[in-house]
């Protein structure tokens, strides 16, 4: 590796080179437990998987933006990578793939990467989408009004910004001037739907326009790019300023989710295209070119993580699945009524 | 009103009988439009409308931003200025963005306008669980549609009636919430002709009859009361399965019928039971029927509480369950 002093100088405010390893080592890592939850659905060991192969980038910029402990996460289901960046482990992530009793977030009662992790400050989010942007404006309200300096990142997709939810959060959040960032994970497409069937314009950030607040792009391949205007925008939040929109522009590398076939809406070439957007890759390009990691150190990183995601795909399975009695709990604080 | 133009009949899927009865009325009508998410070159999350928009074009097969009280309150204005739009929710867990134009909206512009307009419209929507959907994908939610007046709730149970009813649904004058059970769409077979037919709406179906009790379900659930009257047959037990098809409105003559006939009822749901649709039924045998009967009414219904991923065979009522409720009525 090159001198140490020379590379300091041209890494950007806030991120040392033991971070920005450690953030490769989480896409990594996300990919590979990515990879394994497909292959258990084809296995028919689970009934379901989503991944978020092309927004790791964003997702692990993100999650290094925030103060661990202090801010917190509202997420949506495409968010693996912000989680396993945010101290959600492996082991906890297969937990709630194979839906096991032990499973943090839900116990198995929700689809997998519906997280809920209150106390690594991760909030519980459902399948409705949208729905989650309007509760991060309340918590962020929340946290102003008891004078904490607590800021709230609230994610989701492009398609989730045509909810009327949506609008209303933002609307609000702007008015309240509240400590939230909103990240809009702009893969292009709905599920099959691309963007221009979503809305007439072609940044997601003009909208920010429309509710008074800041909107700003990023390259959501970059996890550098999105880190730098991530932080930016908390430390805005921070200061009592407003939230932001920020738009990182990413692409979905997969099908939706294991029930879906992007075959039937999208050519072999436009998918082919896609590969070289990889943002491991790319990071991998970036930090050798400044010296932060060598072939070695990538083959050991790779291991680590494969060995990290096999250990915790063997124990999760051997752990057991909720049983009836399980299924009348916390209806209400007192139990089920019935 | 049951005019059965074609006699050629094909075993379909209720995925191929909704599909044709699409195709049919489209053909047929050019104000019938279809809106929804995904429902253009991905044929919808089902398949459902699955080569239709290369068929009709861009135009009348509208692949929609994802916004559900958009879908559902531009179909409104659609139905009120001559369009018959048949809006597809892709999992009814998801009306509830949309759940004031059509309960605010849809469901009184009628009322509201001393007639003067009408919302001639159906929201097409898969429900109930058996899927491993989780709890929102899962739900069964009619009775928030059944206690709105002016709205008819319609549930299929198989793939005659689905194309039947949903041919019914797009002539009906009056907005139909058109809930298809996801668990049976590609499950069975049935004989369905080619041509255009309709199954009036209102009218339940006798789908199995029996002396001893009476089993009043719809949907999915048609199967499980079947499963349960094979295995009671066995003992001796004769069981009448009655299936609603149209829960609102109900064929009160179809159930006075049924329970004079063995005095012992089940009444059979999906739902949570507590509010359940079921009650409604359960009531109105009490007000209408209590001389016939000879044991309690037993409601069989999903448990209180949300819908759950890895229990949900725990969840859903089974044949088991409904053959508990058949004892329970008939050894009172
Ligand atoms: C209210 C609601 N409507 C529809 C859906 C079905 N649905 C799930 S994900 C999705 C597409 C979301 O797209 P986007 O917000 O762009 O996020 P992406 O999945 O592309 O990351 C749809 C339509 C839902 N879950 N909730």
């Amino acid at each position: 590796m090159k001198s140490e002093p020379k590379v300091r100088a041209s890494l950007p405010d806030g991120l040392t080179a033991d971070t920005l390893r450690e953030m490769y080592y989480r896409m990594v890592l996300t990919r590979m437990c990515d990879d394994r939850a497909f292959a258990l659905n084809r296995q028919g060991k689970i009934p379901f998987a989503a991944t978020c192969q092309g927004h790791e980038g964003v997702q692990v910029g993100a999650a290094y933006a925030l103060k661990r402990g202090t801010d917190w996460l509202v997420p949506y289901y495409r968010d693996t990578a912000l989680a396993l960046s945010y101290g959600v482990t492996p082991r906890e992530q297969l937990m709630c793939l194979f839906a096991r009793k032990a499973d943090i977030f839900s116990s198995g009662r929700q689809f997998p990467n519906h997280y809920s992790v209150p106390d690594r400050n991760i909030a519980s989010i459902s399948s409705i989408i949208a729905a989650h942007v309007t509760h991060g404006v309340g918590m962020a309200l929340a946290f102003r009004m008891r004078k904490q300096p607590i800021v709230t990142l609230i994610t989701f997709g492009e398609g989730s910004t045509s909810e009327g939810e949506w609008h209303e959060a933002l609307n609000f959040a702007s008015i309240h001037k509240v400590p939230a960032v909103f990240l809009c994970e702009n893969n292009e497409f709905a599920i099959s739907v691309p963007q221009k069937l979503q809305m007439a314009i072609t940044n997601v950030a003009d909208r920010a326009a429309g509710y008074g607040m800041p909107g700003v792009i990023c390259d959501g391949t970059d996890p550098v790019a999105t880190y730098t205007v991530v932080r930016a925008a908390v430390e805005r939040a921070r200061a009592g300023e407003g939230p932001t929109l920020i738009e990182a522009k990413c692409y979905r590398a997969m099908s939706h989710t294991s029930d879906d076939n992007q075959a039937t809406y999208r050519t072999p070439q436009e998918i082919e295209a896609l590969k070289s957007r990889d943002p491991i890759p790319r990071f991998e390009g970036w930090l050798k070119d400044r010296g932060l990691i060598d072939d070695e150190t990538i083959a050991q990183l790779k291991k680590k993580a494969q060995a990290e995601v096999d250990e915790a795909t063997d124990w999760a399975e051997q752990q057991p699945p909720p049983t009836e009695e399980d299924l009348y709990t916390h209806v209400y604080a007192s139990g089920a009524l019935s | 009103m049951a005019t059965v133009q074609a006699t050629k009949q094909t075993q379909l899927t209720m995925v191929q009988a909704l599909q044709s009865a699409l195709v049919e009325e489209m053909e047929r009508d050019e104000d019938v439009v279809i809106l929804g998410e995904d429902i253009g070159p991905r044929g919808g999350v089902f398949l459902i409308t699955e080569g239709l928009i290369d068929k009709f074009g861009a135009d009348r097969v509208i692949d929609t931003p994802l916004a559900e009280a958009g879908i559902i309150g531009a179909a409104v204005g659609m139905a009120m200025y001559g369009l018959k739009p048949i809006a597809e929710i892709q999992f009814i867990d998801f009306i509830f963005p949309g759940f004031d134009l059509l309960v605010s909206e849809a469901a009184k512009i009628r009322y509201r306008s001393a007639g003067q307009f009408g919302v001639p419209m159906v929201i097409r929507s898969p429900y109930g669980g058996g899927v491993r959907g989780g709890s929102y994908h899962s739900q069964s939610p009619e009775s928030y549609f059944v206690a709105t007046p002016g709205l008819k709730v319609v549930v299929p149970s198989n793939p005659y009636d689905a194309k039947g009813l949903l041919i019914a649904s797009v002539r009906d004058p009056d907005p139909v919430v058109f809930m298809e059970p996801k668990k049976i769409y590609r499950a069975i077979k049935s004989d369905v002709p080619a041509g255009t037919y309709e199954v009036p709406l209102g009218k339940a179906a006798l789908t199995r009859e029996g002396k001893h009790v009476s089993i009043i379900t719809y949907g999915a659930m048609v199967h499980v009361a079947l499963e349960a009257a094979d295995a009671m047959a066995k003992e001796g037990v004769e069981v009448e399965v009655l299936d609603l098809r149209t829960l609102q409105p109900y064929d009160t003559d179809a159930i006075m019928h049924t329970i004079a006939k063995t005095g012992h009822v089940v009444l059979l749901q999906e739902a949570p039971r507590i509010g359940g649709y079921t009650g409604e039924i359960a009531a109105f045998i009490a007000e209408n029927g209590v001389e016939y009967l000879e044991g309690p009414i037993v409601r069989v219904a999903g448990w209180d509480t949300a819908f759950p991923y890895a229990l949900e065979k725990a969840y859903m009522p089974n044949a088991q369950r409904v053959i508990r409720g058949i004892k329970k009525t008939l050894n009172f």
